[in-house]
């Protein structure tokens, strides 16, 4: 059962870079200091979380989260920092443990970690990585991050990183210990996994209805249950774009979230999308598009149906600009949240 | 031959839509992953209630049909001995997240079906359920006649394999565009415009009558010269 006073509600995003009204691009320097911008907007309406991702392309600005985490910091005060997700495969878990913690430090606790197994390829030739190791990367480097975590003297060896013996890691952390998220892409495996850490879980729900996830949900319950591990409310990603008018929202949307898609469809080589799956999605899929009241009753429904515990709307996708991102914040904020919260309390009356 | 019984070979995101989509069809469902049957059971028995988690050889030897669900880069990790004499469904694709490097999995000059029914020497490849998205296949499956019933293309070198494969695929909730070319599978690979895409009946056929017109059926035919 859904807990209304105790959901939480996050903006996420990827860095994509920002357009000016002509419709010119902005430098990925302008698109960095924009987050910020924005990060201050959501901590000023009460948004719980604010998350950004770590993507090494040219059509996304940030490479270095925490960086920008750090200076969302300095001009926020209550919203959570976290990263959207943080490619652990390709990164150092020591270097990830001291990033977080400092950034935790600066902001008076406020530091999430997501990790992931990250769904684009760049960042493993350019860290010297092999793509063909995906899997045993993100285990080996899990199972230090988990030690790390404790904040106690680590003893560990592995295959992808030369080993510690003894060793601190600094700095420590006020809480003892830096509040971790699995961000996870709905691999039956990926569930049991998190459920074996004992981590919280992100479920990034990018196409699709979300209702089938929901035997996903259930198995995580299952396994933490079977495997007597402790049991978190899921989280889930889905991105969206929320305008007054529902027109222009639609139009907006299918413009940028058709581009960005198409865009990495390209590489992997899937179709680019076409009208009919963008409406699909919009309708009972998972892109959360309209004005407030459509977005907050989709929402909802969702929330409802899988029995959340906070979801996080990714916003900017493609190049939108600064006002449209900035007003699609304030009314997720001002507006939408409160109406699903609303819907969810005469939900939960009616029952 | 009358198909009973379905035996799929990974239990990953694609496994599991085909376990569900079977069980759904009436069939009895076998389905194993990497490991052990441990390792599978629970997700198995949450995800797909109804299908009998198992190992590769009870999955085999149990099932009129197999559908391979494995990563791309990882069907050599089966021995060809255990497929010998069956009817195999090749339901995977070149795919990086899980594959890695393509020219470490597959050789440029040939078709990963064809590939890998060379390795499976002895066994009958048809090429199917490898073009449209997992979460389509899941949502999207209809009864024969449904206004909104989407299709597959079905394909392979053995004329009487590919028609029992149709047949199936249509038992599945899928209308079927058939060829008997195992190479066609070049035809929806990840950069044809059917890798992803979820279409009717006349929209499939309409891009596969006229693949040479497309982009990528242009590449294909370069690299052919």
């Amino acid at each position: 059962m859904v807990d209304v006073n105790k959901l939480e509600f996050g903006i996420e995003t990827f860095g994509d870079i920002v357009a000016n009204e002509d419709g010119s691009l902005k430098s990925a320097a302008e698109s960095i200091r924009q987050i910020i911008h924005e990060g201050e907007i959501a901590d000023k309406y009460g948004i719980n979380v604010i998350g950004v991702g770590e993507h090494h392309r040219p059509d996304y600005s940030v490479s270095s989260p925490e960086t920008v985490l750090a200076a969302i910091a300095s001009v926020t005060k209550q919203i959570k920092l976290a990263t959207a997700v943080t490619v652990l495969s390709s990164d150092d878990p020591v270097r990830v443990y001291e990033r977080f913690a400092t950034l935790d430090g600066l902001s008076n606790g406020r530091a999430q970690v997501m990790l992931g197994r990250g769904s684009f390829t760049e960042s493993f030739p350019l860290f010297g990585y092999d793509l063909t190791d995906y899997d045993d990367l993100f285990n080996e480097k899990l199972s230090l991050y988990d030690m790390l975590r404790t904040e106690k003297a680590v003893t560990w060896s592995g295959k992808f990183r030369p080993s510690l013996k003894n060793q601190e890691v600094y700095p420590k952390t006020e809480n003892g210990e830096l509040e971790t998220y699995i961000g996870i892409g709905g691999s039956p495996e990926s569930i049991i996994r998190a459920v074996r850490f004992g981590y919280k879980v992100i479920i990034a729900i990018i196409g699709g209805q979300a209702d089938r996830f929901k035997p996903y949900i259930d198995l995580y319950h299952k396994a933490a249950k079977q495997l007597n591990m402790p049991e978190y409310p899921i989280a889930v990603h889905s991105h969206g774009f929320i305008a007054d008018n529902e027109d222009e929202a639609l139009e907006v949307a299918f413009k940028n979230i058709k581009a960005n898609f198409d865009r990495i469809g390209l590489t992997r080589g899937w179709a680019p999308m076409s009208r009919e799956q963008f409406d699909h999605e919009t309708q009972v899929g998972s892109f959360y598009v309209g004005t407030p009241e459509v977005v907050a009753n989709r929402i909802a429904r969702t929330i409802d149906l899988l029995d959340l515990g906070r979801f996080d709307l990714v916003y900017g996708a493609g190049n939108q600009t600064a006002a449209q991102r900035e007003r699609m914040i304030e009314l997720y904020a001002t507006k939408v949240i409160p109406r699903v919260k609303e819907i969810l309390k005469a939900k939960e009356a009616a029952k | 031959m009358t198909i009973k019984r379905v035996g799929i070979l990974g239990a990953g995101k694609v496994g599991i839509v085909l376990a569900g989509l079977a069980l759904d069809a009436g069939y009895e469902v076998r389905i194993s992953g990497s490991g052990t049957v441990k390792k599978i059971d629970l997700i198995i028995k949450t995800l797909v209630p109804g299908a009998i988690a198992s190992e590769n050889r009870d999955v085999v030897e149990n099932s009129d049909i197999i559908l391979l669900a494995i990563p791309l880069s990882r069907y050599k990790n089966i021995d060809p001995q255990l497929l010998k004499g069956k009817l195999v469904i090749d339901a995977m694709n070149y795919w990086w997240e899980t594959d890695g490097i393509r020219e470490e999995v597959l050789e440029p000059d040939s078709t990963s079906s064809e590939q890998v029914q060379a390795y499976f020497k002895d066994t009958t490849i048809v090429k199917a359920f490898n073009h449209m998205g997992y979460h389509n296949l899941q949502e999207d499956a209809r009864p024969k006649g449904n206004p909104k019933r989407k299709a597959l293309f079905v394909t392979g070198d053995d004329h009487k394999a590919v028609d029992e494969v149709a047949h199936f695929v249509d038992t599945m909730g899928f209308d079927q565009v058939v060829h008997y070319n195992l190479a066609d599978g070049i035809m929806t690979e990840p950069g044809s415009p059917l890798f992803g895409a979820s279409l009717k009946y006349d929209e499939l056929k309409h891009i596969i009558d006229h693949f040479n017109e497309t982009e990528f059926g242009k590449q294909v035919a370069a690299s052919q010269k």
